[in-house]
């Protein structure tokens, strides 16, 4: 028999088939954040229920935290709801005795991010959230999945996710990248081309040598995006670079274990003749940098492209809200906002690639503000060793503390009215990042080239 | 002639698009509450009103957007919600289901749904039924006549007015769900030995997987 990689996690994980036909997975790890836990807490208790096993569990708030203040703990949260959402996460923890990185704690960050870096993320896990770019941690070869919040009640109660069975599909991204096209540039391609639905029912497996030369991280900004191509999990199999990476993390299993670990984890591949059911073959050197021009990621464009005719209600919706014309250019999109963060490209590397584009450079006088969210309080602490809080602050942004910011604006991070933004975010939905907000996807260089001129550029060109 | 059980009729409103995300139907910061309940007046709050919606906030003072199909007086006391193609994409929040359910919605027919947004709804009791793009459009004009619609969900059929415009595919253990409301976790439970069972040889295997503090 041959197996894929989704396969072969999925039976690592099978406990029993229920009567209805749908199974009962082992979920080896449930990371907990404030927004879609609190309801599942209370559900618990109201049925007189008690958590699983604890040490599945791990929380942070990053939703709703502030970027600024952040010295003075929950008291710096001015909103009274958002701090109560963050303070009944506390008092949940302490009354289960859970793990949490509060947000004094300098391991506190967005939860996708978090998670990989504290080695709470291994090869060969099943990994659940009540957060739909769970998908990201399917980079490390795990089995990852978002879920909703009575999921978050079910799989607290009794440390198994209640499913059916995905399908498989394959992107095979074969060739080699140009210069300054990214894992971003990647993940929209891929969605533009399949469309959000395109992977509805399905756990997608990237293959190819793009992949394969590709960093942990830049997997992890490939895999988040699963979720917005439809598909529930996104995977990638293990090799020496996951190896490299999980290596020495705090959670990281070490000694014995370390050599035991190694040993299994050796087998998280598909199989050479595994089928699956669907198959893209994308070819990587003719995919330029991205750019999202409408209210839907696949709504997206190589950066040399323009403004498509409206053929659809869809389209003509989308292209009211964001006030653009068919025909206009990309490039000549005048930008109000950049935001370099979020689960998609807030980790050390994305903050490297950002800050090798301003160093030396200002943003443009036509932004109005200019915004850089580290995914975790390690991710930031790194980047102030390495000197590039001062690119970006020199350069004219501002550097603030980890969270999930405006990514989705829960927090007083926002855009204005009708603003557009380069976002490193993964989505540009209507108000996603703030009421009446226009927001364009694109990579951290992308955003950051951007910022300096005032309106989108092509990287290849402006870089080489 | 029929010879039906029915599970639900009522009056639908067309919401003619593809790719309705979770962030419409319920934008973030509603996201706040700690509860399940009193959502349904923000529902699609970016459309339904013309300025800025907050959490807490008298909505008896707000701007209407009359344009909302929601809002046209033709579409009210509806409680059937028909739209196109990926509904519900997005982001997981439950609170979509919500908030649709407190709004007052029994059902959602669309051409497809995005799989968590779809779980989410049997969880809750809201049913979701998927059928074909030429079916919707059916509906879609049939809800504008404001023709009553019947869902049969013993015989997975929708009837108008006693004509069959569509039958659907549902697993049968989630529409006993549905029509009985079980307790999903109750029910896992009821595979406890087997969870622990597994449990056990899990971490013979791997161990790590259970370590509890940081190396
Ligand atoms: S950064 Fe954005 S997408 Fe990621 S978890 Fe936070 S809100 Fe969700």
């Amino acid at each position: 028999m041959s197996f894929t990689l989704y396969d072969k996690l999925w039976n690592l994980h099978e406990v029993s088939r229920r009567e209805d036909g749908t199974y009962l997975l082992y979920i080896d790890r449930h990371l907990i954040h404030e927004v879609t836990s609190p309801q599942a807490f209370e559900g618990l208790k109201l049925a007189g229920r008690k958590p699983w096993r604890i040490s599945a569990n791990i929380a942070t708030p990053d939703h709703n935290v502030p970027t600024t203040d952040r010295d003075k703990g929950i008291a710096g949260i001015n909103d009274e709801v958002s701090k109560l959402q963050v303070v009944t996460l506390d008092d949940n923890c302490k009354e289960h005795e859970i793990l949490q990185f509060d947000i004094h704690d300098k391991r506190q960050g967005i939860v996708h991010v978090v998670g990989p870096e504290q080695g709470l993320t291994l090869p060969g896990m099943t990994i659940v959230c009540g957060d739909s770019h769970t998908s990201t941690h399917g980079a490390l070869a795990t089995l990852s999945m978002g879920i909703g919040t009575s999921e978050v009640e079910h799989v607290l109660a009794t440390q198994c996710l209640k499913i059916s069975k995905l399908k498989n599909m394959r992107v095979n991204i074969s060739g080699e990248l140009q210069e300054n096209v990214t894992p971003k540039d990647v993940t929209l391609a891929v969605i533009g081309r399949i469309g959000t639905a395109g992977g509805t029912g399905y756990a997608i497996e990237y293959t190819g040598s793009v992949i394969e030369n590709m960093s942990i991280e830049g997997r992890m900004t490939v895999c988040n995006m699963a979720i917005e191509a439809g598909a529930r999990a996104g995977l990638v199999a293990y090799d020496q670079v996951t190896e490299a990476y999980i290596k020495d993390r705090p959670f990281t299993p070490t000694g014995d274990q370390w050599l035991v670990a190694k040993e299994q984890w050796q087998d998280l591949v598909s199989d050479s003749e595994a089928q699956f059911d669907k198959e893209i073959e994308i070819d990587g050197s003719v995919i330029a940098p991205q750019v999202t021009w409408g209210t839907s990621p696949e709504m997206v464009s190589d950066i040399d492209g323009v403004i498509p005719e409206p053929n659809s209600e869809s389209i003509r919706h989308a292209l009211s809200y964001m006030n653009l014309e068919p025909g206009k250019k990309i490039k000549d999109i005048k930008l109000d906002q950049i935001f370099i963060g979020s689960c998609t490209n807030s980790r050390i590397e994305d903050l490297r690639e950002a800050a090798k584009v301003l160093e030396g450079k200002k943003v443009s006088e036509s932004i109005k503000r200019a915004i850089v969210v580290p995914g975790s309080g390690l991710v930031s602490q790194q980047a102030i060793d390495e000197g590039l809080d001062k690119i970006f602050i020199d350069s004219g942004f501002e550097w603030r503390a980890p969270g999930c910011s405006m990514c989705l604006a829960m927090n007083p991070d926002q855009l204005g009215d009708g603003e557009h933004c380069a976002s490193t975010s993964n989505r540009n939905f209507e108000g996603r990042q703030g009421y009446g907000g226009r927001t364009h996807l694109v990579s951290p260089i992308t955003a950051a080239a951007s910022a300096v001129e005032g309106h989108f550029v092509d990287v290849r060109e402006y870089l080489s | 002639m029929k010879n039906t059980s029915t599970y639900h009729k009522g009056l639908a409103v067309p919401l003619n698009r593809d790719n309705i995300d979770t962030d419409q139907i319920i934008p973030k910061q509603f996201l706040k509450s700690i509860k399940k309940s009193g959502f349904g007046p923000n529902l699609f709050d970016a459309w339904r009103y013309e300025d800025e919606g907050f959490p807490g906030q008298d909505i008896s003072n707000r701007k209407i957007n009359k344009e909302f199909i929601l809002n046209q007086e033709k579409f009210t006391n509806s409680d059937i919600l028909i739209s196109k193609k990926n509904f519900g994409c997005g982001s997981s929040r439950e609170h979509a289901v919500w908030s649709l359910m407190d709004f007052g919605f029994k059902v959602v027919i669309a051409e497809s749904f995005a799989d968590i947004f779809y779980n989410n709804c049997f969880n809750n009791g809201l049913l979701p039924i998927v059928i074909s793009e030429h079916e919707i459009l059916t509906l879609l004009d049939l809800s504008e006549e404001r023709k009553e619609i019947e869902i049969d969900l013993h015989n997975q059929i929708i009837f108008v007015e006693e004509n069959e415009i569509a039958h659907f595919e549902i697993d049968p253990f989630r529409k006993k769900c549905i029509l009985e409301g079980l307790d999903e976790i109750g029910l896992s439970l009821t595979h406890s030995s087997e969870i622990k069972e597994f449990e056990r040889k899990h971490y013979l295997k791997s161990p790590w997987i259970f370590n509890k503090e940081s190396n």
